[in-house]
């Protein structure tokens, strides 16, 4: 198992959307710097619309037209896996096989494909098309999928949205196991306050408007506190205050 | 979760089956009263076409025909899907290059196949190739439009996936693009042979000396009716058997992700 060696470091001092048409163009992100310690989980939150997600596809490298520097450390940008907001799976492709569709074929991470599957509850449905799945085990495959490259970064765009609530609680317990299982460090964006406490060990709270960091928070829960609904709440009031 | 793992069902079921066989059975009655009421040498009755049918088969003549007819529709139409699906790709990527040529193609799809066809033979003489050229050229902006329209619908989300996973240019090819556009090559691939083997005809009649087209022109000089209907008859029979053999077959396999 590879130790967590790299820190990701952001700096976007700008990013706009350009004009189109009639709609003038919009400042989206100012001055947003931070830097990611190796295993820590941290989660950026904001309300909708805030960039939140902008943030994320520049970090990942799908948007490059941005003023400033991401640094994922020397070869750090090799190991990062991304979890978006749709699950984004290939549903000409059994679950299986999108789980195992990065890998190369002699690739020696194919091994723990069985037992990933398995932790993730998709044992039955291993070569079932995702058309044919729930939304929510459509997301446990974009999951895997993520967690079987063994990733040394893992960004995730509010990957449990439009799930009722226990399926979503579900899913983080899920990912808080694979987490503490195999250390990742997590950049996760969410608007849900509840499940930025519950998953993060520091919070970046994001404004509205044109984006920048307003707090920086740590938070203190054990991994067994996670699962307790009380003190996620206390947690929350701490974090946010009664707002 | 059962049924989640289940295979699809299958496509064809038996009530398919008998309403085509209803239906079919219905076309030769018709044929048949049409021949009794006309009683005329030029509109022969079913039972006469397959007569001469047989005959032709036995003498050799329909099968060398049929054979020569369908290696022009092969390679005409492997020519044709090739270069339109370039064509279409380049188009339906590059909105530039589309906007371009979007008249150029316009005009393409708008030329009489008849046009098409003369003037290959008087340009590049009464040679196979013109033939096939001719055929290819006229079938090429039909794929070019259904590629290009498939080129357009590439999912930008699943192009994401594929740079953040880095698949690299060969596995996003056959896993994220070419299932995305199998759908439209498999609409201008049964679209395209219908329209191919109909112009190849045309090709072998003006400037062939065997073929299907070839037999065709010569029936027609003789007014030879029931010769023109076996040879109709029996090569629609061989194109739905292609249809059903190899094109259908191959349909399900493309869409059995679906739901």
């Amino acid at each position: 198992m590879a130790a967590l060696k790299h820190s990701l470091s952001v700096s976007v001092r700008k990013k706009v959307f350009p004009a189109v048409g009639m709609r003038s163009e919009i400042l989206v992100l100012k001055d947003v710097a931070f830097k990611v310690d190796p295993g820590s989980f941290v989660v950026i939150t904001g309300p909708s619309g805030c960039g939140k997600s902008t943030l994320l596809n520049i970090i990942a490298g799908l948007d490059h037209d941005f003023e400033g520097t991401i640094d994922f450390g020397e070869g750090g940008q090799q190991r990062f896996a991304y979890v978006f907001q749709t699950p984004r799976l290939l549903p000409w492709r059994t679950v299986y096989e999108n789980i195992a569709l990065a890998l190369p074929p002699d690739d020696p991470r194919r091994a723990n494909i069985p037992e990933l599957i398995e932790r993730v509850g998709l044992t039955e449905a291993v070569s079932a098309y995702p058309e044919m799945i729930s939304l929510g085990m459509q997301r446990r495959v974009a999951l895997a999928r993520a967690f079987v490259l063994e990733p040394e970064f893992l960004l995730m765009d509010e990957p449990f949205v439009s799930l009722d609530d226990p399926t979503a609680q579900g899913l983080r317990e899920l990912l808080v196991e694979l987490w503490s299982r195999r250390p990742t460090t997590v950049l996760f964006v969410t608007h849900d306050r509840a499940e930025a406490v519950m998953l993060a060990t520091r919070i970046l709270r994001l404004s509205g408007g044109d984006a920048s960091i307003i707090e920086d928070i740590p938070v203190s829960l054990s991994i067994a506190d996670r699962s307790s609904r009380d003190k996620v709440l206390a947690e929350q009031r701490r974090v946010f205050g009664n707002t | 979760m059962l049924q989640a793992v289940k295979a699809p069902a299958r496509r064809f079921k038996l009530g398919q089956v008998g309403w085509s066989l209803g239906s079919l059975v219905a076309l030769v009655a018709v044929w048949e009263l049409a021949a009794l009421i006309a009683a005329s040498r030029y509109m022969p009755g079913p039972l006469a076409v397959v007569e001469v049918m047989i005959r032709e088969a036995q003498a050799g003549e329909l099968w060398s025909n049929i054979a020569a007819t369908l290696i022009r529709v092969a390679f005409s139409f492997v020519v044709a899907m090739f270069i339109g699906s370039a064509i279409g790709l380049a188009l339906g990527r590059n909105p530039g290059v589309d906007k371009f040529f979007d008249t150029w193609l316009i005009f393409f799809l708008n030329l009489p196949a008849l046009v098409i066809i003369v003037l290959c033979y008087i340009w590049f003489g009464l040679t196979e190739v013109a033939a096939i050229t001719a055929v290819a050229v006229n079938k090429i902006p039909n794929v070019a439009v259904t590629m290009r329209e498939g080129a357009r619908s590439l999912s930008k989300d699943l192009e994401e996936m594929a740079q953040v996973y880095r698949l690299g240019w060969w596995k996003t090819l056959r896993h994220v693009t070419v299932p995305q556009l199998a759908p439209y090559f498999a609409a201008s691939a049964r679209s395209g042979l219908a329209l191919v083997w109909k112009i190849v005809l045309v090709v072998e009649a003006f400037g062939r000396s065997d073929g299907v087209g070839h037999q065709l022109n010569i029936a027609f000089q003789l007014f030879d009716v029931p010769m023109i209907l076996a040879y109709a008859l029996a090569f629609i029979i061989v194109v739905q058997i292609i249809e059903m053999v190899i094109l259908q077959p191959l349909m399900a396999r493309a869409n059995k992700w679906r739901r």
